[in-house]
């Protein structure tokens, strides 16, 4: 009758999801009228969770088993401490590799699943709320079951706070290592090359609206002559226009300018997962409902094309021909 | 040794739309071959390019109107596909996750593949789990969030793109199922000939009857009870005018701001 919440750790690392799924944890909690549990697995487990010893914690289970995130591990543990426990709510990260256990534990416990909710309310059923088609809609659901899994999208939550006086309880779970078939071995970091946009005060960051490779120059010559830095959101890496160190989001570079300037970017979440600590936000885009208008701070809603070669004049700089 | 590959169509919203019940009005929307899935059926195409006996089958759910983006991917390279439908499906409230993977994990069970390559998401639901649920009810191995492939005979050697630019190395067993990320290859155009090809190639469509499942597999304890537009957190200052006239807003503020000079 809990709220379980499975926490995130990587290389010796608790990530802040951690902290955000114990506010999440919190809520729901207390619209079912329950206690929230945590789980730790894996990692320096009594370090962890003494820094999740947080305010609303009921108990923390902790599973010493490996170092870092196997899938294998994490789907079986989860299952036997789910027996054990027997929640309502299971609570999991929608994170890379909360998409890599999630859809398996739910479908192994047999439990409804529904992946990165942004909201939860009620009670009997729960209500989630969650996005579609790039954040352009809102829809609401209702989970009618006695228990059932959900997903919380990262950064939705703040973090929780303030220290609490959980029971901290060893839980051993019986590993089958046979029936584990996924191997890490080992870690790899996209290299740094020619410049770094974590530095830059000023960002011109181009996406999808610049349509083709040739129309590059265009964002070059504006970010030449505002003496800022070029950025981009991931299509933009992927097709090859821009190497990946340019690349500000989730999977790319977090960056914090004075200025960033979104030009045909539409602000999807994982986007805005990189950029949203910028000072001023300023978004030029043709869709006036574009997720990115949500969080500038000034927006040109018009197309690109016509607006960035008058800007480029405006400072002085000469328009190429694209 | 077989791939198959999992196509969703989907839907992309226009800058102006409305929304009847609880789905945004079909006329706003235009529909299109899922991105990561692209990605995943040029990645099966390529691996079927490189090696002998190689061969590449698409699966579907989804009404006739997405036979174009099948015949998109069959353009591109894949050999045959597959598309369920019907009416249980077609009055369903929507699909979701399970019913999905049921299905899904219905014809990998006919078609017994070597690797199962899907998105890790669809463009429009984003639920970014039906790959990982397929692999739960095959009782395959799996890895999500696939950016590097290295295929060999009994292990798929993968990279898994994590947050903050770190990239997890990690060995999975075949048989598997891998949630293909964008930028793991470059996606190629159909070509006309291609395009031409793809008539002629096999496309069966079945009803969830013929392949064994009976209209028990819609249901679900999850129920969409709405959908709006969110409301706007946004204090955004909008510069009106034409382009010149909101571009000397932006060169005036930036200026203003000390950030830029000229
Ligand atoms: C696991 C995972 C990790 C990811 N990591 C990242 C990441 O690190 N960084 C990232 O950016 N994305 C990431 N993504 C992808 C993300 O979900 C979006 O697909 C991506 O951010 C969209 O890029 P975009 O805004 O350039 O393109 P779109 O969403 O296609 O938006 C293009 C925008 O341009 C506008 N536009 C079109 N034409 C014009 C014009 N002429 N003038 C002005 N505006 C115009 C449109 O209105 C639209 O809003 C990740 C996705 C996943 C699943
Ligand atoms: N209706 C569908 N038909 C075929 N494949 C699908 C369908 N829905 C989802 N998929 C596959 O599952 C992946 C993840 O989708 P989702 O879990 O809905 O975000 C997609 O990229 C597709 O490869």
């Amino acid at each position: 009758m809990t709220v379980l919440a499975v926490t995130e750790h990587r290389r010796g690392e608790l990530r802040d999801v951690s902290f955000e799924i114990v506010t999440a944890g919190r809520e729901l909690a207390s619209e079912l009228g329950t206690e929230l549990e945590l789980a730790v697995i894996g990692g320096d487990v009594d370090d962890f969770a003494d820094r999740l010893n947080l305010d609303g914690v009921g108990t923390i289970y902790t599973v010493e088993e490996g170092e870092e995130f196997n899938h294998g591990v994490y789907t079986q543990a989860i299952e036997q401490l789910y027996a054990e426990t027997e929640p309502t709510a299971l609570l999991l990260p929608n994170t890379v590799n909360g998409l890599d256990y999630a859809p398996a534990v739910a479908g192994r416990l047999d439990l409804p699943l529904v992946t990165d909710v942004i909201g939860v309310e009620g009670e009997d059923p729960l209500e989630v709320t969650r996005e579609q088609y790039g954040g352009k809609v809102e829809t609401t659901y209702d989970i009618d079951a006695d228990s059932y899994a959900i997903t919380i999208r990262p950064a939705e939550w703040p973090a929780a706070e303030g220290a609490g006086e959980a029971a901290i309880e060893a839980f051993e779970a019986d590993i089958d290592e046979d029936a584990i078939g996924a191997t890490v071995t080992g870690f790899q970091e996209v290299s740094g090359g020619d410049v770094d946009i974590s530095e830059a005060d000023v960002l011109v960051s181009i996406g999808r609206g610049i349509e083709e490779e040739e129309n590059i120059p265009l964002v070059e010559a504006l970010a030449d002559a505002l003496g800022a830095t070029l950025s981009s959101s991931r299509p933009i890496v992927d097709n090859g226009w821009l190497p990946k160190n340019r690349q500000v989001g989730q999977s790319g570079k977090v960056v914090t300018p004075d200025v960033y300037i979104a030009i045909g970017i539409s602000g999807a979440v994982q986007h805005v997962a990189g950029m949203k600590g910028a000072d001023t936000i300023v978004a030029i885009n043709t869709d006036p409902n574009a997720p990115i208008y949500d969080i500038a701070d000034y927006g040109i809603v018009d197309d690109l094309f016509d607006v960035v070669p008058e800007l480029i004049e405006a400072f002085g700089g000469d328009v190429p021909d694209v | 040794m077989k791939i198959l590959v999992t196509v969703k169509e989907v839907a992309e919203v226009d800058d102006e739309f409305g929304i009847s019940g609880l789905d945004i009005d079909a006329s706003d929307l235009e529909y299109n071959l899922n991105e990561w899935d692209d990605y995943a059926v040029e990645e099966a195409v390529q691996l079927s390019e490189e090696r002998d006996g190689v061969e590449v089958v698409t699966v579907t759910i989804g009404p006739e109107r997405s036979e174009e983006t099948i015949r998109m991917a069959l353009a591109k390279g894949a050999d045959r596909a597959l598309r369920v439908w019907d009416d249980t499906l077609e009055d369903a409230q929507y699909l979701d996750v399970s019913t999905k993977a049921d299905i899904i994990t219905t014809v990998a069970e006919a078609e017994e593949p070597d690797l199962v390559l899907t998105g890790v998401q669809a463009g429009d639901d984003s639920n970014g789990a039906t790959g990982v649920a397929v692999a739960e009810r095959l009782d395959y191995e799996w890895a999500a969030v696939v950016n590097a492939l290295d295929l060999s005979d009994d292990v798929a050697s993968v990279h898994r793109e994590l947050e903050g630019g770190i990239e997890e190395l990690t060995d999975v067993e075949l048989p598997a199922v891998l949630t293909i990320q964008t930028g793991i290859n470059e996606p190629r155009y159909a070509s006309l000939r291609g395009i031409r090809q793809a008539q002629r190639k096999p496309l069966e469509t079945s009803s969830l009857e013929e392949i064994g499942l009976d209209e028990s597999v819609v249901e679900t304890p999850v129920e969409r009870t709405d959908m709006y537009e969110p409301e706007s957190e946004s204090d955004a200052v909008i510069w009106e005018g034409d382009a010149e006239e909101t571009a000397s807003e932006l060169a005036q503020f930036l200026r203003d701001k000390g950030v830029v000079e000229g």
